[in-house]
């Protein structure tokens, strides 16, 4: 993504194992990785890339096409002053992936809001339970099938 | 008795009861701070120096339910906080009044969503509504005076029947009116 | 105390025999959501083991609006009032950090007048939001006249705003594409005496506040914490600074031309409440700098894009126009469509690091927005930050956070 100084156009070696494909747009770098070794590439991340920080976790919902969610992972290098896009994509039935939680403390919020919000269920989270929402709603409001208004 | 000669004009007054009562709750209405979004500010900005809100009797803000007697809903009501609005109002005592402030909280205002109640009233009485995102604070300002009319109309010992009844005459006048209305060149 | 009571072999035993209990010196205090001095609708559950708490759990949603869903049912330029709505105390940041992420998906070129202006005016609303901070702050922590001179000053740049777009708060001045209006006549007047007796009146506030005992003794070596735990746990902004980090996307990887303005980036390396006060109130002193400068060096030009098709045509020219009159008719009925592709462009509001995610599918509605809220980071730390602390020390932990709950819940 954007950088200080000079862009990073290609996916840095220590992420080159991890990386299905990586597309370098307006700027940014976007890697995508594959769900299950998500934990592993933001530790590589964080360890040997100086990712100290991570922005957002969010998710966008593909419906109807499968895989139908994008986990998305912005991290930022303070150090470094680098950005980067990690993706992780998993399929509509009941979708998991695991938590990053272990890697950056941030990570408990981030996703506990794309679970309320999306439905996915993070693995191995400390505390996985509703953050916007009410404890008793039912649905996940930002799935695409889901209407704008509710069901009121 | 010549010391109290001629001293009951300037000392005591007769008046009614109604009266008294209205006159003390409408010139010092306590409001309860309930900021939930961006009306609060300008709610806030309404108890500060350039518009001062202590000009109409309403700057003491409560932070306790049981201390104040007007809620100003300033803010997005979410279904999330829908409950506790009610039960704050309902820690209210009586009699008490509530100003919605803001379009998000008279009608849901920009946010016809899923998480968004649309309009305070379905679940407390309100007064007044203010329009604006946010209003100003002279809208506000505007809200409290007609509150104070409002209040101007309570009873206190004789409850009056809430309905609005049309007699006889008003609707005569009424009909004469269209009447009225409908030729071109009333004589 | 409660060490004497604990290490009483007594009371131990009592405890053990009831293991069911939870101790009879635990209470848990619930704190909001209706609470004046969460600054909006923010709760609290403390577990308090005397004055002390044992445990702090947030509790957020109470202001969710359901703004990203939003985002997908509006076109993009009718999109940017939501932004205003976010965090309302700087709407113009929301703003501006929104047209950039949909002009760098665009790859429109703004004008440098417009860009100024925009540094101009977010300097501002960095101010306005900092008076809204230090006030409420302080009225927290009991100085009640900080308070009233604060919002002074704020009505004054309330009404430059007024002056500009026709509203107090909700601006949305700043569109796709440049500014909404052409600057007001006289805007500069206004503007310079604001901005030339400001700086006099940060004099009053730290008159009243920098060598204040009370304050001091409510604030110094309150709330600490590690530049190490600020990191992971994702806070930003002037908390970061506050810890020794000079870290600022305003000069890290400047944006609508910030790295032509000359300003310090103020740190303090004792990590406390107050360190956090000094900073914020040197950052109004930097703001003002940069308002000074952006008013002398202001470019001429036009202050939208010269691109017709995003960009609504000037009054005269569509009355007279044909081709202007269909690009406006166009622009109004169906939007503008956007490239398909995603960006995320970050900025340094006055809070922390405001990011929005913009996805587009090549229509004229963004397929998806995400808005990383800097509240929403800074408030996770709250368990780490007053753990362990006086529950009195909480309000002035949490006012020196300066969050914006519909910046953390949108």
């Amino acid at each position: 993504m954007e950088t200080g100084g000079a862009a990073v156009m290609e996916v840095p070696a220590e992420l080159q194992p991890f990386a299905l494909t990586s597309k370098f747009d307006r700027g940014e770098l976007t890697v995508e990785v594959a769900p299950e070794r998500v934990v592993e590439a933001c530790r590589e991340c964080k360890g040997s890339l100086h990712f100290e920080r991570l922005s957002t976790v969010t998710a966008v919902d593909r419906y109807p096409s499968e895989p139908r969610f994008e986990i998305v992972y912005h991290l930022h290098s303070v150090s470094l002053n680098r950005r980067l896009r990690l993706k992780a994509r998993v399929s509509g039935e009941s979708p998991a992936i695991d938590s990053v939680t272990a890697v950056w403390r941030s990570a408990n919020w981030y996703e506990r809001e794309v679970f309320d919000l999306f439905g996915i269920t993070f693995l191995n989270h400390p505390n996985l339970r509703r953050i916007m929402m009410p404890d008793e709603w039912v649905g996940h409001p930002l799935r695409k099938d889901y209407p704008v208004e509710g069901y009121k | 008795m010549s010391l109290i000669q001629n001293q009951f004009d300037q000392n005591v007054i007769t008046t009614s009861v109604d009266y008294v009562f209205n006159w003390a709750r409408k010139s010092a209405l306590w409001p309860l701070t309930f900021g939930l979004a961006c009306c609060a500010i300008e709610m806030i900005a309404s108890s500060t120096s350039r518009f001062d809100i202590a000009r109409f009797g309403a700057e003491v803000f409560r932070p306790s339910p049981r201390q104040s007697d007007l809620m100003i809903v300033a803010g997005t009501v979410t279904l999330k906080m829908g409950p506790v609005l009610k039960r704050i109002w309902d820690q209210m005592p009586d009699p008490k009044w509530c100003i919605s402030m803001g379009a998000c909280s008279s009608v849901g205002g920009p946010f016809n969503t899923y998480g968004v109640l649309q309009g305070v009233d379905k679940i407390v009485p309100v007064d007044v509504y203010v329009a604006g995102c946010p209003p100003r604070p002279e809208n506000l300002f505007y809200a409290l005076l007609k509150l104070q009319d409002k209040i101007d109309q309570m009873t206190t010992l004789v409850k009056r029947p809430t309905e609005v009844r049309l007699d006889e005459s008003m609707l005569a006048d009424f009909k004469q009116q269209i009447m009225v209305a409908q030729i071109q060149n009333p004589a | 105390m409660a060490d004497i009571e604990t290490a009483s072999p007594a009371l131990e035993s009592v405890d053990a025999a009831e293991p069911e209990s939870t101790g009879p010196r635990r209470m848990v205090l619930n704190m909001g959501p209706q609470h004046p001095s969460t600054h909006g609708v923010l709760r609290l559950l403390l577990e308090l083991d005397g004055e002390t708490i044992v445990k702090a759990e947030p509790e957020i949603g109470y202001l969710h609006t359901g703004i990203e869903k939003e985002f997908e049912v509006k076109n993009y330029q009718q999109a940017v009032t939501l932004t205003d709505r976010i965090d309302y105390l700087a709407p113009l940041s929301n703003n501006l950090c929104y047209c950039l992420a949909v002009e760098k998906l665009l790859g429109l070129e703004i004008p440098p007048k417009a860009q100024w202006i925009r540094v101009l005016l977010t300097e501002l609303t960095r101010l306005n939001s900092h008076l809204i901070w230090l006030g409420t702050h302080a009225i927290d922590i009991g100085a009640m006249s900080v308070f009233l001179y604060c919002f002074r000053e704020r009505e004054e740049i309330l009404r430059i705003f007024e002056m500009f777009s026709g509203q107090r708060m909700m601006t949305s001045y700043f569109r796709i594409g440049g500014l909404a209006l052409a600057p007001p006549r006289g805007w500069r007047q206004r503007v310079k005496g604001f901005i030339d007796v400001f700086p006099s009146r940060v004099d009053e506030y730290e008159d009243l506040l920098t060598k204040n005992r009370i304050w001091i003794g409510r604030t110094r070596g309150v709330g600490k914490m590690t530049l190490e735990d600020m990191l992971d746990l994702g806070i930003t902004g002037p908390m970061l600074r506050a810890a020794g980090l000079k870290q600022d996307a305003r000069k890290d990887q400047p944006y609508s031309s910030y790295d032509k303005f000359d300003f310090e980036i103020p740190t303090r390396v004792e990590s406390d409440v107050y360190a956090r006060y000094q900073v914020r109130i040197e950052e109004m002193r930097q703001s003002a700098r940069i308002v000074t400068q952006a008013l002398e060096g202001m470019p001429e030009g036009p202050h939208t894009a010269d691109a017709p098709k995003v960009v609504l045509p000037e009054r005269e020219k569509m009355k007279t126009q044909m081709e202007a009159l269909i690009y406006h008719f166009k622009i109004v009925t169906e939007g503008f469509r956007v490239p398909e592709g995603e960006v995320y462009q970050a900025i340094e509001s006055p809070r922390g690091e405001l990011g929005y995610y913009v996805v587009s599918d090549g229509t004229s509605k963004p397929y998806r927005v995400h808005i990383h809220g800097p509240s929403f980071g800074n408030l996770q730390a709250v368990p780490h930050m007053v753990e362990g602390t006086l529950i009195a020390d909480v309000i002035a932990s949490l006012g020196s956070m300066d969050f914006v709950l519909g910046d953390t819940d949108r």
